[in-house]
């Protein structure tokens, strides 16, 4: 083709630029691309798919002890004192002794009493479960099943992850235990791990980037060993932990010298400050690239007006990083949330009733709840370990939210 | 440069080299700055005008590489001296920058502060109003004090920087091309402000643009650099002569528009 002009065109002239390979090559890693991102994509559904399927599903319910053995009438109409008697009449004098110690019989409500029976004098089990999909795809299979091993038990869909899960404390039974021990203990421990690890990392920030002197030969190796701390696999933080905080401190991690008796290093306090030692090296990064993004220019129009170099800091440069020091700390926190291993070698414990009451308890935390409740044999603690896990995806992903929002926020005004 | 009248100086420097490591960027200037009148710095880039400038009020500390010999004279105290706290050489002796930097706070804010952390006794509204009409910015904005310092234009928030200024009381002021980025119309407005303020204080401008050292200052400085790369001070003395008849021919090669 040529135009009018009679040259060729320029698309003629532009034979010898090879753009037919060059342009596959660049469809080719167009596509590479793509592809990656769906993997991860699809990886992370199948994560989170996979747990939902597991916290869900058709459960088969059978009673260990025949209702009708045990009153004429459904248990739901007997009134108060019939109940207690119930109780009193079939359960071990022990064990009703020590329901009596909790809270006597007679001064409990209606409703704590019905579960009593349920739980102890019936005993109704969960004695099958199915997970999620196969439960609405195939729940046929799942009441053949039932019916050939089962014979009285009845069907009914159960969400693991339920209200009572979440405030009830630890059992041998799958179906009554809960995480509130666990959730608490979490809490606890993050808020050690705050007030330990926030006001250590912001300072060691301040310190590195607005005192030390940069080009130093000392603060260089500093620099770089906090870059390779936040490295390190967390269960070395366990073992340090374990060798300094609940061996060599015992007596004031266990509360010894403040007159706290009974308990061994094994506490909340070493496990917090286990985990502050863990997230520090996270904090002091985030916080000292905040420090660095605040400009220069602040800090020399404040010092051009007399300020002292502490007066430029806490008025100007902190109150400017202070968006960027807290989404750091949130991530850390996060971190803390999630770490196992430290946790299990500084000696959580893996099966604990009572609710952490201080620093100086014995604790358990969500992340440990779920190890524990996934060696265990029984198909039931599988599902209430991926109700754990959704309660611990679901702390983090709002952690992780209000980082994001903290962040967008302080860049608007920036 | 001889001048032997005991006249006071508002600040004067003797044979002052500054180092950047092991560069000297500046040496020997010899300079005495007359009170209450403008004085510009001119020259080309990298001779050394910025630096000289922030000598003044000892901002070349936050330069970590960065020191220097000779005097530097403010009131007949060598302010290098090492009992003198650059705080107080700061107060006294402001700066404007070439950015309007406005602290990311209201306007009311960026005034107060200054004269809080100085521990100001008086009445800080009265201040925050003194200073904004002293910087000609009260009538823009007597109503929206509270509102953030961010939301003004370029050129008022260069003037707010100069009450900012203002409102820690110092005696000289050190404006370090202020209007590089400013337009023409705000920038006529900053020299017509620094013109006022000249009745009261001492400003030293360094400045890219010959017409603005022309016609706003009273004194030129005129820098350049030595063939060993350090910035140096060739001519001095009142800009009507330095503009009209210039005694070294550098000057007039750089002020005709030959180089620079």
């Amino acid at each position: 083709m040529t135009s009018s002009f009679g040259n060729p065109t320029f698309l003629e002239q532009n034979s010898d630029l090879n753009l037919e390979k060059r342009q596959k090559k660049a469809s080719f890693f167009a596509a590479l691309f793509r592809l990656s991102t769906l993997i991860a994509v699809v990886a992370l559904s199948i994560l989170l798919l996979s747990i939902i399927n597991q916290a869900f599903g058709l459960v088969a319910i059978q009673d260990k002890q025949d209702r009708s053995a045990i009153s004429q009438v459904p248990v739901e109409q007997l009134s108060q004192s019939e109940l207690v008697t119930l109780i009193e009449s079939n359960l071990t004098i022990n064990r009703v002794k020590t329901l009596d110690k909790e809270k006597p019989l007679t001064e409990r409500s209606r409703k704590d009493l019905l579960s009593i029976v349920e739980n102890e004098v019936i005993q109704s089990r969960v004695v099958a479960s199915y997970p999620l999909f196969k439960s609405i795809l195939t729940p046929g299979g799942f009441q053949n099943e039932v019916a050939q091993k089962f014979p009285q038990a009845t069907i009914r869909f159960k969400a693991w992850l339920n209200p009572q899960f979440l405030t009830k404390t630890m059992s041998n039974i799958p179906e009554q235990a809960g995480i509130r021990t666990a959730i608490l203990g979490s809490f606890l421990l993050i808020l050690i791990t705050l007030l330990v690890a926030f006001p250590l990392g912001v300072s060691a920030a301040i310190f590195l980037e607005e005192y030390a002197a940069s080009e130093t030969k000392l603060s260089r190796i500093i620099q770089t060993n906090i870059d390779n701390l936040a490295g390190v696999p967390s269960i070395i933080y366990g073992i340090l932990g374990l060798a300094i905080f609940v061996r060599v401190f015992s007596t004031f991690t266990s509360g010894e010298v403040f007159g706290v008796e009974g308990n061994n290093g094994r506490t909340i306090l070493s496990a917090g400050l286990t985990m502050s030692l863990l997230v520090l090296p996270i904090l002091i990064t985030n916080a000292q690239e905040a420090i660095r993004a605040v400009p220069n220019s602040l800090r020399l129009a404040s010092y051009g007006l007399g300020a002292t170099q502490w007066q430029t800091i806490w008025h100007h440069v902190l109150p400017n990083a202070l968006p960027g020091i807290l989404t750091g700390t949130i991530l850390a926190i996060s971190r803390a949330l999630g770490e196992t291993a430290p946790l299990i070698i500084v000696g959580a414990a893996t099966y604990i009733t009572k609710d952490p009451t201080g620093i100086f308890s014995s604790f358990t935390a969500i992340p440990i709840q779920i190890y524990n409740w996934t060696t265990r044999p029984q198909a039931e603690f599988r599902s209430i370990a991926a109700a754990a896990i959704l309660v611990l995806v679901f702390m983090l992903l709002s952690f992780n939210s209000i980082a994001i929002i903290w962040r967008n926020r302080s860049q608007k005004n920036r | 440069m001889s001048n032997n009248t005991v006249k006071t100086w508002a600040i004067e420097t003797e044979d002052l080299d500054i180092f950047y490591g092991d560069f000297r960027a500046v040496k020997h200037v010899d300079l005495r700055i007359e009170p209450q009148r403008i004085t510009s710095i001119i020259g080309p880039s990298g001779c050394g005008k910025s630096t000289v400038l922030r000598a003044f009020n000892r901002m070349n500390d936050f330069i970590p590489s960065a020191h220097s010999t000779g005097k530097v004279l403010f009131q007949g105290q060598n302010i290098y001296e090492p009992q003198v706290d650059a705080v107080v050489v700061r107060q006294k002796i402001g700066m404007v920058f070439q950015k309007p930097n406005p602290f990311p706070k209201t306007i009311y804010e960026n005034i107060a502060w200054g004269a809080r952390i100085n521990s100001y006794k008086g009445s800080l509204n009265d201040l925050v109003e003194s200073s904004l009409r002293d910087a000609a910015l009260w009538e823009e904005v007597k109503d929206q004090l509270q509102k953030s310092a961010l939301s003004l234009s370029g050129g008022q928030q260069q003037r707010l920087c100069i009450a900012r200024a203002l409102a820690v009381k110092p005696e000289i002021i050190l404006m370090d091309e202020p209007c590089s980025a400013l337009d023409p119309i705000a920038t006529l407005k900053i020299e017509d402000l620094m013109r006022e303020l000249s009745k009261n204080y001492t400003i030293i401008i360094v400045t890219h643009n010959m017409q603005q050292a022309g016609r706003a200052s009273d004194f030129t400085a005129y820098f350049t650099m030595d063939a060993d790369r350090a910035g140096m001070m060739v001519e001095y003395g009142e800009t009507s002569q330095v503009f009209t008849n210039p005694r070294n021919k550098s000057t007039e090669d750089y002020i005709s528009g030959r180089f620079g």
